[in-house]
């Protein structure tokens, strides 16, 4: 019953508390268009993981090891 | 950057660095007042606590309580609109510095989950108490959750301080030479390094700093426009009060990184110091004239033009002894030996050295795909005992050693300067507004001694208003203080210059194979977003302040 009784407080103190919000409804709204920005324009489109395209997958330390000692001056 | 003699775009390296740049500082403008605020609004929320408990008027309880909800108010503004604006830094590290994040991804990875996790589950939670709770939960569960929103944010730090200390200082790992990643050998010497632990204690308190110059900055602006007094004159003792304690706090931790600066990064020092050639007895330049338009020709030895130095104050800064030696950038790059007998390489010592490490580390891959065990043990022991100066061997000239002298040694002086003119600032609010018996009349005396406040009776003794320029000049020190606090990070980072992590790998062996014009088109699409999430943060700040507490 304890246990029942804890989770109905937690999640009343959610629902309740996103129900009742005034400012907390622009705060999310600013925070959901910057999550949206964030991971399916910005991520998706402008930062693709350089070393999964550029590397065989499990070889990506053989790729770093290349660039690496390529760019010394004693190549 | 003559240096890269593969096909990478020169520009590639200018446009990551600086688009990592813009990303840092615009998260760190979020960062210092989220943590500055938590602080605040938890000594409002326990003096609330203690005169409920202590069974104090309702008037008294009330408005205690409301001045905690204002505060927290304004802490949810600012904490929304900084949420996952330090994500793109890694979208950052995994794009245009896939190297270096290649490198680093054993060390990085523990405190970065740790700092994920812990603020996920503190902040979510404890958050959501703090702003849904009022009439939840009791009033000590509240305080201690509002506690703890705070301790959440600023243990999120601690990790992301931990990373950027090894940067500074790499310790506790190892390099592997068949993965090429450093592996952590010791969690606790990475998280509790003497780096990590000073860059943590002087960035979370210069973060107070901003906390109460805002606080104290909005109660003068309800001062002047003679609103919500009662709530303007609490909070502007309660900001002063930790904003000298936390002033005070960043001048001694800073005293204690520019030591371990002194240590592990001799080369930020001498350049934050404009230092061509050192010496022991070393005095601390206040002021020269080092020309912000480009690198000073150090080569020549002679100190910058019109420098003005506190004798032996930098000996005493970077070793607490007065004839303590500190090494200058000539010094540094022809090699110098410390006072107890021990020999610095020179750059070019270090550089062939590097170069050997890089040769070996190429031999001993080869030689183990070729099944040569033999030949592979021998060039991985030549390449451990060059190992120290790997990042050396990517280095043509020495003079590409030498960070930005001008950035450093202004943004350094910009740093100190506005700190010094805060405790001055911090130490003038709290005398004035707790009318500290025989300070505050001496203040006033003071004050109208220099014209800058009407010499009355009524003015000296028993005054209780502050004067009308003091609310402006605290309004003018909000953006002071960002000023100050983001050189501070100017120092941290371009003092590094030109490596990424010290001494192991250089900005451009870094850097990703990419074109530079796509890293320039997401640095301005950075810019337009940024400038457009800050106005919508100010708005919306600005609007809130405007509003006032709910009294």
């Amino acid at each position: 019953m304890a246990k029942a009784g804890f989770w109905n407080q937690a999640f009343h103190l959610y629902y309740d508390g996103f129900r009742s919000m005034t400012l907390g409804k622009t705060l999310w709204a600013v925070i959901l268009i910057k999550l949206f920005i964030i991971f399916a324009v910005l991520k998706l489109f402008f930062f693709p993981n350089f070393l999964s395209s550029h590397a065989d997958k499990g070889h990506e330390s053989d790729y770093v090891a290349t660039e690496l000692t390529n760019r010394s001056l004693n190549q | 950057m003559q240096n890269i003699l593969l096909a990478i775009d020169a520009g590639t390296i200018d446009w990551s660095r600086a688009q990592f740049a813009l990303t840092a500082i615009y998260h760190w403008l979020f960062v210092p007042l989220t943590l500055g605020l938590a602080l605040i609004m938890g000594i409002c929320e326990t003096i609330y606590y203690r005169k409920r408990k202590a069974g104090a008027e309702a008037t008294v309880v009330e408005f205690w309580k409301e001045t905690s909800k204002f505060w927290q108010r304004l802490f949810g503004v600012n904490f929304a609109m900084g949420v996952a604006t330090g994500i793109i830094l890694e979208f950052e590290f995994g794009t245009n510095w896939s190297n270096y994040s290649w490198l680093v991804g054993d060390i990085f990875g523990a405190p970065l989950a740790v700092e994920g996790i812990v603020a996920f589950f503190m902040e979510s939670t404890f958050v959501a108490v703090m702003f849904f709770g009022w009439k939840k939960v009791s009033a000590g569960f509240h305080l201690a959750s509002t506690w703890l929103t705070g301790l959440g944010a600023t243990l999120s730090a601690w990790w992301i301080l931990v990373a950027n200390a090894w940067m500074q200082c790499p310790v506790g790992c190892e390099f592997n030479p068949d993965t090429m990643r450093n592996e952590m050998t010791s969690f606790l010497d990475v998280a509790l390094s003497p780096s990590a632990v000073d860059k943590f204690c002087h960035t979370v308190i210069s973060a107070w700093i901003i906390g109460a110059v805002f606080v104290v900055a909005v109660s003068c602006w309800y001062l002047l426009k003679k609103r919500h007094t009662q709530l303007a004159t609490e909070s502007l003792k309660i900001g002063s009060v930790v904003g000298i304690v936390a002033a005070l706090g960043a001048a001694m931790t800073g005293h204690i990184s520019g030591q371990d600066v002194a240590k592990t990064q001799p080369m930020k020092l001498a350049a934050m110091e404009a230092l061509y050639n050192g010496g022991t007895e070393q005095s601390l330049t206040m002021v020269a004239l080092v020309s912000p338009f480009g690198q000073p020709d150090y080569q020549s030895g002679q100190e910058p033009p019109l420098r003005i130095g506190i004798p032996y104050f930098l000996s005493l800064m970077a070793t607490n002894t007065l004839d303590g030696y500190v090494p200058g950038i000539n010094d540094i790059l022809n090699g110098y030996t410390r006072p107890d007998g021990t020999r610095e390489p020179s750059a070019q010592e270090k550089i062939e050295r590097g170069r050997m490490a890089i040769a070996a580390l190429q031999a001993y891959r080869l030689a183990k795909a070729d099944k040569n065990d033999s030949l592979a043990q021998a060039q991985l022991k030549t390449f451990r005992d060059n190992e120290q100066y790997f990042g050396y061997g990517y280095v043509k000239d020495k003079a590409q050693l030498v960070p930005n002298v001008p950035i450093n040694f202004w943004a350094f002086r910009t740093m100190v300067g506005v700190g010094c003119l805060l405790i001055l600032f911090f130490a003038i609010v709290a005398i004035l507004a707790f009318r500290i018996p025989l300070l505050s009349v001496l203040t006033r005396r003071l004050m109208a001694a220099l014209g800058i406040l009407p010499e009355t009776e009524a003015d000296v003794h028993g005054a209780t208003k502050l004067p009308c320029w003091l609310y402006w000049a605290a309004i003018v020190m909000v953006p002071l203080s960002y000023i100050a606090s983001e050189s501070g990070w100017l120092v941290a980072e371009f003092g590094r210059q030109p490596w990424t992590i010290q001494d192991m790998l250089p900005t451009w062996a870094a850097v990703s194979d990419l074109q530079s014009g796509s890293v320039a088109f997401t640095f301005f699409l950075f810019l337009i977003l940024f400038t457009a999430m800050l106005a919508v943060e100010i708005s919306i700040m600005l609007k809130q302040i405007k509003k006032g507490p709910e009294l």
